[in-house]
């Protein structure tokens, strides 16, 4: 697939703070693309660079490998759906969605179709003659997203477009953008601080941090396999433990010797390593790798959610089986489980703050 | 409001019954009796003399130019305070500094300036220039209201045009408008209440004003609210200065009337 869109050594800083330094991104045609990070990372900046809504001090943007580093927002086949809806309150339903076809010229029968067309595929049939205003948040959102769509844009940025809905709205909305990006057969780039709606919907998530990209991948391969210790505690809940790779496939947990899978990172170096809570499987004391007992107990609906001490460190446990607080136990983790990340190289780096 | 605090409005509305509804009435009374106190029409009809009928139509023309310009001066500087920063602040207080000294001050010295012998004149005669005359003329009058009546206008347009979200601006950068069009698609039309606002706090004054029209016209500008003071004050009658006023009153009262059909949000109007 090729690339729609790149993004060469762009840097940008407003009042001297810098808020995107040296970033490089590629993006394939046709895929969902989420910047996920928290508030402050770049990602919005990131995106308004995109949409022309900022100029970046150095660097450039190609869109179908022509340079639009300073084309202006009106002369780009992108279109964007913004966070608060951005629809015009004097306009109604039919005239917001038909305002970019009206600039463009188009004929009122071809406008007329195209509107029926939007408002059929976000689900607001009959809402032509509506007034805006009079729109709950979900349905101003629909209305922009077909406000967008409308005009064909070869891709459609989102900025945090679910930010303002209730949960269940939201999850609604998810499974809609999906179809609808597949159904248009577009590029989708979306900027959430939400990782859960980055996993659902992506097909590629952009984690980053500090104007930093952080990691790039598949949402399984950010989830199973993150590369540091800011992507981990960001995306799910993690024990993240101070650890020793003994050699190959072998790490040194709480003491106590781990056999894992990776490989290549030296013998007897510092490593952090990543278990996500679900992986640890509690067994009755002295079967398993390491002994402990359970500190705190909480019941989350579809699992329960238990603090384990063991071996000096307070494990995070996720299991359907409960076990109650007092209860000595014993913690095991299959090979696999156990992601081995290498220590952060500058304190710099280590300075992440997770606001969210 | 809680029966505990209604007195707090008493001096309100005993301010309003003494300056407002009680000089009404009186002024409802004069313009609807003759001399003598019987009932009479013709103080309402007078305005049909070709004298009131000539003033009136001068009042409005004038009084429309007034607002014209204001609007055509107070919509661009609206765009350009929109955009400008932490500069603002500075420029709505060079707005209002001139607020601060009484108009017929400020009035006097465009007097002052504009005169044959006056500042500006003496100016263009030592640099050999022909003299600017426009003392004592429409030209003059309307300059007047316009310096004296433009921080009405540009104020209300300014506080409706800051509240625009900057994201509907972009989101029709977004779809495709130029410059031209997002101000004639989404600025303009959102800036309505406060530009019909500021129509209503010029056009008002601008069509009863009587000082300024006296102090820049010389006393050859006859505006209606030159007339009516000339009835009260001058040895006229105030049967028809108060018939006079009572169909002025109307006729702002019908213009308001029509100008707030506009503003469908009501968001901004003073009246």
């Amino acid at each position: 697939m090729a690339n729609i869109l790149e993004l060469e050594h762009i840097s940008k800083s407003f009042d001297g703070e810098l808020v995107l330094d040296d970033l490089n991104l590629e993006i394939k045609e046709n895929t969902f693309m989420t910047l996920l990070g928290p508030s402050g990372c770049g990602k919005t900046t990131t995106l308004r660079i995109i949409g022309g809504f900022t100029t970046p001090d150095t660097g450039r943007v190609l869109f179908e490998g022509r340079d639009i580093t300073n084309l202006p927002p009106n002369k780009r086949h992108l279109n964007t759906v913004f966070q608060k809806y951005a629809l015009f309150p004097h306009m109604n339903v039919g005239e917001n969605i038909a305002y970019g076809l009206k600039i463009g010229g188009k004929s009122q029968s071809y406008i007329d179709s195209k509107i029926d067309y939007a408002l059929k595929l976000v689900n607001m049939d009959g809402f032509k003659k509506r007034d805006v205003t009079q729109l709950s948040g979900g349905q101003q959102q629909r209305i922009a997203i077909a406000r967008a769509i409308v005009n064909e844009p070869k891709v459609l940025l989102l900025d945090e477009p679910l930010g303002a809905l209730d949960l269940k709205l939201r999850q609604d909305m998810q499974y809609e953008l999906i179809r609808l990006k597949n159904e248009l057969g577009i590029t989708f780039i979306y900027v959430t601080h939400d990782q859960e709606e980055a996993l659902t919907m992506s097909d590629t998530i952009v984690v980053m941090n500090q104007g930093y990209i952080q990691q790039m991948g598949s949402p399984e391969n950010i989830y199973n396999e993150p590369e540091n210790a800011f992507v981990a505690t960001f995306i799910g809940d993690s024990n993240i433990i101070d650890s020793v790779m003994v050699r190959d496939e072998l790490v040194r947990i709480c003491g106590v010797n781990f056999p894992c899978v990776d490989t290549g990172f030296g013998v007897n170096k510092p490593v952090d390593v990543v278990i996500r809570p679900e992986d640890v499987v509690l067994d009755e004391a002295g079967k398993g790798q390491l002994d402990g007992v359970v500190t705190h107990l909480i019941f989350k609906g579809v699992h329960y959610e238990m603090e384990v001490m063991a071996g000096g460190f307070e494990w995070l446990v996720q299991s359907t089986v409960m076990q109650p607080v007092g209860k000595e136990v014993s913690l095991r983790v299959d090979p696999f489980n156990i992601q081995i990340m290498n220590k952060p190289e500058s304190e710099d780096e280590e300075a992440v703050v997770v606001d969210v | 409001m809680s029966k505990k605090n209604k007195w707090l409005s008493a001096p309100y509305l005993g301010f309003i019954l003494c300056g407002t509804v009680i000089p009404l009435l009186a002024i409802l009374y004069f313009a609807l009796v003759d001399k003598n106190g019987s009932f009479t029409l013709s103080n309402l009809a007078s305005v049909a003399e070709p004298v009131h009928l000539k003033a009136l139509g001068l009042s409005l023309l004038l009084a429309f130019a007034t607002t014209v310009i204001c609007l055509l001066l107070a919509f661009p500087l609206g765009l350009l305070l929109r955009k400008s920063g932490g500069k603002k602040g500075f420029v709505i207080f060079l707005l209002i500094l001139p607020m601060w000294m009484n108009f017929l001050l400020r009035t006097i010295a465009w007097k002052i300036l504009l005169q044959k012998t006056g500042v500006i004149n003496t100016i263009l005669g030592a640099l050999g220039l022909k003299s600017l005359d426009i003392i004592n003329t429409p030209t003059a009058v309307v300059l007047g209201m316009v310096y004296d009546f433009l921080p009405f206008m540009i104020l209300p347009i300014y506080n409706v045009m800051i509240k625009i979200d900057n994201s509907l601006i972009e989101a029709a950068y977004d779809l495709g408008a130029s410059q031209a069009r997002v101000i004639k698609d989404v600025l303009l039309p959102l800036s309505m209440p406060g530009i019909i606002s500021g129509i209503t706090m010029t056009f008002v004054p601008s069509m009863t004003t009587f000082a300024i029209s006296e102090i820049l016209g010389g006393g050859n500008i006859s505006l209606i609210g030159n007339i009516i003071e000339g009835e009260f004050l001058r040895g006229g009658s105030r049967n028809v200065g108060s018939g006079l006023s009572m169909v002025m009153m109307v006729f702002i009262l019908i213009s308001m009337a029509l100008l707030n059909k506009f503003d469908k949000n009501g968001e901004g109007t003073v009246v």
